[in-house]
Formats: structure tokens, sequence, C-alpha cells
């Protein structure tokens, strides 16, 4: 018995349980997602000045976030699903971060 | 001396005796043999042999346009290829050499061939997904192939806008494409030997129990799959520039020329990586078993491949110091640029200790290593050059640059792969090859190697700039020494491109484990394997470079 649970565990441990997300769940997402379209689009005809790109993409990247959480299932995916998306965003963060720190520093002339 | 050759002799027939079971009426090369088995074949094992032809067939054409771009080089005037042809020649010789051959070269063969064996499993996770990234690769071979016959591309293997952008003719991106399409296939490769080492892995077969290669193919796969998918966008942001007219590179559409730097660099620099590192994975196991001795500082040695595939993703701008980057980036991408010495010294001085008071034999894939860990460097040396800010401004963009990447890439990851080709030889095909003449041609590659490329730091050093066909009749003697050093490392190339084909018809059938080595693929494993690998999932229970029961054996039958 106690040899049928360890395995049981290990099955866990390796092919997590998946519940089936509701639909509710789905068309949230969806009608999240549209909401933040709209707003994309509005944000796009506005003038923040400096700001605009920042709002932009800002809107963009929590558009992203609920795709990967709720339509990718990576909210309840396994520690190693999740392990990977953040070890993308990370490597993606080396490319931005250096980039512009050239980009950025490039005006400092030492003087 | 002679002693210790008695013992290994011993050891190497106590091996043979031991192993001398009947062997498998089929194996992997015979239980099917329609051209159909092989074309669409899921086993991993033919997968690695058709690239292994795929890549030879590459490693003939590129090395050819590096045949004509040193016979160019012969006289100071351009009085064999035009400029113009002389850039495409270059250009050709770079996409074919680094896209075709060296990235595919030990991951696509040696990993495709021995990842599964080593961790004791029958097949990659997605066999299918392993004959497509071939199939990926061949198709974006047939685009190199074609840009080539449409007249060829000038750009050199950087594809640097705007001469790929607002300068370019049409084969541009069709070259570009094809570059993008093998992007996929290495990729593909990545992905299945990271999926197949986390989850495929025989039982007892934990992480610090997985041969250095593996570690390496582990740390290579990352970077695949981390590193290639910015090349492939880089290239398509380059194609939505030129067609549909986004300012992206070009500064009068408000893009600037230098992000394509650091995007390409971002991919291109880690990519060096990927032809190396499994050449380090590689040197590891033939220390071990032309030691005769565990490989000193394993953990180490494993971690330092990990470490080496990080601190390769934030280096990528010492490409770029005169390129117009601030000098502050140029001052942390230096220190950071350092940094890599480390883990690549660790390694080195980990190998030179493995073979300490070790019982170092002179076979000839030992000899491949001696010539790789001496090329290899001197090569991490002169990086070292590059990455100090002051002196790249003096020799950036120089022969001493292609000197340098040149020894890394050439030097370390070729005679890796030629190291790995003759050490797994038996175990691929189930035959020995000509000892001596092998030795010979690490000899021979060895020794022009150094004649081509030596003389080149020099040259550098004088001031010749690299890509340009003509030069200062002071500087012709060096470049005919190195015409002539290239003479001899073809030589030495092509010689195991007979005797190695032959081999394989007409060569010694191989013993179970010729070398005495420790790891699965020679200790559980037919030459040449079964379909499948393994009967049934091989023990794992002790250090994989345990050199005990091999050695208690052979003092059983030396008395």
């Amino acid at each position: 018995m106690s040899a049928h649970n360890s395995a049981n565990v290990e099955a866990h441990a390796g092919h997590p349980h998946h519940e089936p997300a509701s639909l509710v769940v789905y068309f949230s997402t969806f009608s999240a997602l549209m909401i933040l379209t709209i707003l994309t689009i509005w944000a796009g005809m506005q003038d923040f000045g400096a700001l605009n790109t920042p709002i932009a993409l800002g809107i963009a990247s929590f558009k992203a976030v609920l795709v990967v959480l709720f339509f990718m299932h990576v909210l309840h995916s396994s520690t190693l699903t999740k392990l990977t998306i953040f070890a993308s965003m990370y490597f993606l963060g080396i490319l931005m971060v250096f980039t512009l720190a050239d980009y950025l520093s490039r005006g400092w002339t030492g003087q | 001396m002679s002693a210790i050759n008695l013992d290994r002799r011993v050891v190497g027939e106590a091996a043979s005796t031991h192993e001398a079971t009947p062997k498998p009426a089929t194996n992997y090369l015979n239980h099917e043999t329609t051209i159909a088995s092989w074309l669409l074949t899921l086993d991993h094992k033919r997968i690695g042999l058709l690239y292994l032809v795929g890549i030879s067939l590459m490693f003939v054409l590129g090395g050819a346009f590096a045949g004509l771009i040193r016979l160019e080089l012969m006289t100071p005037k351009g009085d064999l290829l035009t400029g113009d042809v002389y850039n495409k020649s270059f250009t050709a010789h770079g996409v074919v050499m680094i896209f075709l051959f060296l990235i595919p070269s030990i991951p696509a063969v040696l990993g495709n061939f021995l990842l599964p064996i080593m961790i004791g499993t029958k097949d990659v996770a997605f066999p299918r997904l392993n004959l497509l990234s071939f199939y990926v690769y061949a198709a974006g071979g047939v685009f190199l192939a074609l840009a080539l016959l449409l007249g060829g591309v000038d750009t050199g293997w950087t594809f640097y806008t705007p001469l790929s952008s607002t300068y370019a003719n049409g084969n541009v991106m069709v070259a570009a494409l094809g570059v993008f399409v093998i992007g996929f296939s290495s990729i593909l490769t990545g992905l299945n030997f990271v999926v197949t080492i986390h989850r495929m892995r025989a039982p007892g077969m934990t992480w610090f129990r997985m041969p250095l290669f593996v570690w390496a193919m582990y740390a290579t796969s990352l970077i695949q799959i981390l590193g290639t998918p910015v090349v492939a966008i880089t290239i398509a942001l380059v194609g939505f520039e030129r067609f549909l007219g986004v300012g992206i590179f070009d500064p009068r559409l408000g893009g600037d020329p230098i992000l394509f730097q650091h995007l390409f660099w971002f991919y291109s620099h880690p990519a060096v990586y990927i032809m190396i590192l499994p050449s380090l994975g590689v040197a590891s196991e033939l220390v071990s078993t032309f030691s005769r001795k565990g490989v000193f500082g394993y953990h180490i040695i494993a971690c330092s491949s990990i470490a080496i595939a990080i601190f390769g993703f934030v280096v990528w701008a010492h490409h770029m110091f005169t390129s117009g980057l601030s000098q502050y980036a140029a001052m942390v991408f230096s220190v950071l640029t350092f940094s890599v010495a480390i883990p690549s010294g660790i390694k080195v001085f980990s190998w030179l200790a493995t073979m300490y008071k070790g019982s170092v034999s002179l076979a000839s894939p030992m000899i491949f290593f001696f010539g790789f860990i001496g090329l290899f460097t001197i090569g991490g040396m002169t990086g070292l050059f590059l990455s100090t800010l002051g002196t790249d401004i003096h020799l950036h963009d120089t022969y001493f640059v292609v000197a340098h990447f040149h020894y890394i890439m050439v030097g370390g990851a070729i005679m890796g792969f030629m190291g790995g080709i003759h050490y797994w030889w038996p175990k691929i095909t189930g035959r020995m090859y000509n000892e001596t003449l092998a030795k010979i041609s690490a000899a021979l590659i060895f020794v022009g190697f150094n004649f081509t490329f030596f003389p080149q730091f020099f040259l550098g050093y004088m001031g010749m700039p690299r890509r340009y066909h003509e030069y200062p009749e002071e500087l012709q003697v060096l470049n005919v020494l190195s015409t002539v050093g290239a003479s001899v490392l073809a030589i030495g190339y092509l010689t195991p491109g007979i005797y190695l084909p032959f081999s394989f018809f007409f060569g010694k059938k191989a013993p179970k484990n010729p070398w005495g080595a420790t790891t699965l693929e020679w200790t559980e494993c037919e030459s040449p394997p079964s379909p499948h690998n393994f009967d049934h999932n091989p023990p794992v229970y002790d250090h994989v470079y345990d050199y005990s029961t091999l050695n208690k054996e052979a003092a059983v039958v030396s008395h």
C-alpha cells in the first residue's frame, strides 16, 4: 500500500494534476484581454509624452501575463514549467538591461 | 613505462575477454537496410549518422572556400579573385562552416548518438522532432545553397546592417532565411536533449552521476533554446525593415544599425559556446579514459559548463568595442568577458590534474586531446588580449581576431570533434580504424593548424585587416606560411576521410569496450549498439568514472 502511495506521489510530482479550467475562467480571461485591447487602442490615440511607450508596453505585458497564466495553464503547472518560463524571461531581461546599459549611457562623456 | 604499457594491454585484453559474450544478431546498422529505413528513421543513432554525412559534406564545401581564400592571399595583389568574389568566398566559408558544420557538429552527431545511451535510455524524448530537426537543417542548407547559386552574399557571416539591409542584393534575404530555418533545427535538438536529460535518465543515474559529456550537452542545449530564437527574430526584423519599411536598424527610418549588432551578438557569441562546450565535454571523457582515472574536480567541471553557458550570455558586446558602444557599457562587458576565463581555466587545470599520476596512454583520441588542450588554451588566452579595451582598439577586425577565433572554433571545437569521432568510432561502427594513420592525422592537423593560424597573430598585430584581398608586400612571407600550413591542415583533415570509411567496411571488429572506459555506452552496450541500445535497464550504482572494478579485473588477469 505504501509502495502504491509513493508511486502515486512520484507520478504526481512528475506529471502535475491538471484541473480542467472552467469556462468561466476562460471567458473572464478573454473578456479581460478584449477590454485591455480597447484600452490599448484608446491609449494609442492619446499623447502621454514620454510615457507613451511605457504605457503601451505595460498594457501589452499585462495581457501577455494573462495569456501565459490562464490560457497556457502555467498558474497550475509544475515548478519546472514555472522555472522554465522564469528562465526565459530572465534571459530576455539580460538582453534588455545590457542593451539599454549601452544606449542610456552613450551621452556620458566622463567629463 | 613498459610495465605500464603491459598493464594497459592486459587491461584491454581483460576487457575484451570479459566482454566476449555472443553479439546480438542484429544491431542498429543492419536490422533494417532499405533507404527509406534510413531516411525516415526515428532511431537517434541513425539520425546522428545522417547528420554526420550532412556536416561532412558541408565541411568539405566550407573548406573549399577556405582554400580559395588562402590561395588568393598567397600574393599581395588580388590576382586570383576579384574583391567581390573574395567577399563572397569568405562569407560562404563563414556561413557554411558556422551554421552548417560547427553548430550541429558535436551536438547533432555525437550528442544524438551518445546522449541517450550515456544516460541509459532507449532514445531521445521526442524521436519525431529529432528527425524533423535533420530535415529542417537540410531545408536551411538548401536555402543557403540557393543563395550561393544565385550569385552569393558578400556581407560576411555576420550579416551586419546596413550591408544586409540598405545596400544588400536579394540573395541576402535568401541566405538569411536559410540561417533562420537552420536555427529551428538547433532549437529542436536542444529541446530534445533538455527534456531527455530531465526525464529519461536510467534509475540510479542522478545528476552528479552523469558523464561530463552529458553535462556539456545540457549546457549547450540551454544556449540553443535560449539564444537561437533571438537571431531568428533579428533576421525577421531585417526582413520587416526591408519589405515593410519598418524603422528598426535604418537611421533614416528612426532605427539604429548598432541595435542589429546587439541582437546578433546576443545569440552569436553564445553560439561560440554551442560550438566549443561540446568539445570540452568530449575532452573530459577522453582525459578520464586515457588516464584510467576519474576526472579531477568532476563537480566543478560539471558546474563550469553551466557557468560558461550563463557567462556566455553577458559578454556579447565585446564584439562591439569599436562600434560606438558607450564607454561605460564597454567597461562592464570587458570585465564580464574576463570572467569567462575562470570556468574555462577550471576545466583546463582539472584535465591536467586528471592526467597527473594517471596511467596515461597515447591512443589516437588522446593525441587529439593533447592537440585540443594546447590550441584551446592559446585561443582562450589570446581572447584576453581582445577583451582588454585598449588592445582591442588596435587588434579589432585584424587577422589577430581571425587567428584567435580559429584557435577556439577550429583548434578547439574541431580537434575535440575529431577526438570524439575517433574515440566513439568503434562504438558507432563496430570497427577499429588504423591507429597509426589516426595518429599521423592528429599530428598533421596540429602542425598544419599552427602553421596556418599562428602567423596570423603577427599579421594582425602588424595591422593587416581581415576581409581584404590585397595587402602590403612586406606581409607576404607570413601569408605564404599560412597558406602552406593550410595545405598541411587540409591533408590532415582529408586523411580520416579515407581511413575511417575504409575501416567501416574492412576494419577489424571492435570489442564492446576497446578503451577500457567506464561510461554506459562502453560497459552496457554492444559495438555497434542494438536498435534499442539496451536489453534491460542498465544498472547505475557508482560514480560514472569509477575505475576500481576494471582495475580489479585487470589485476586478476595479470596474476
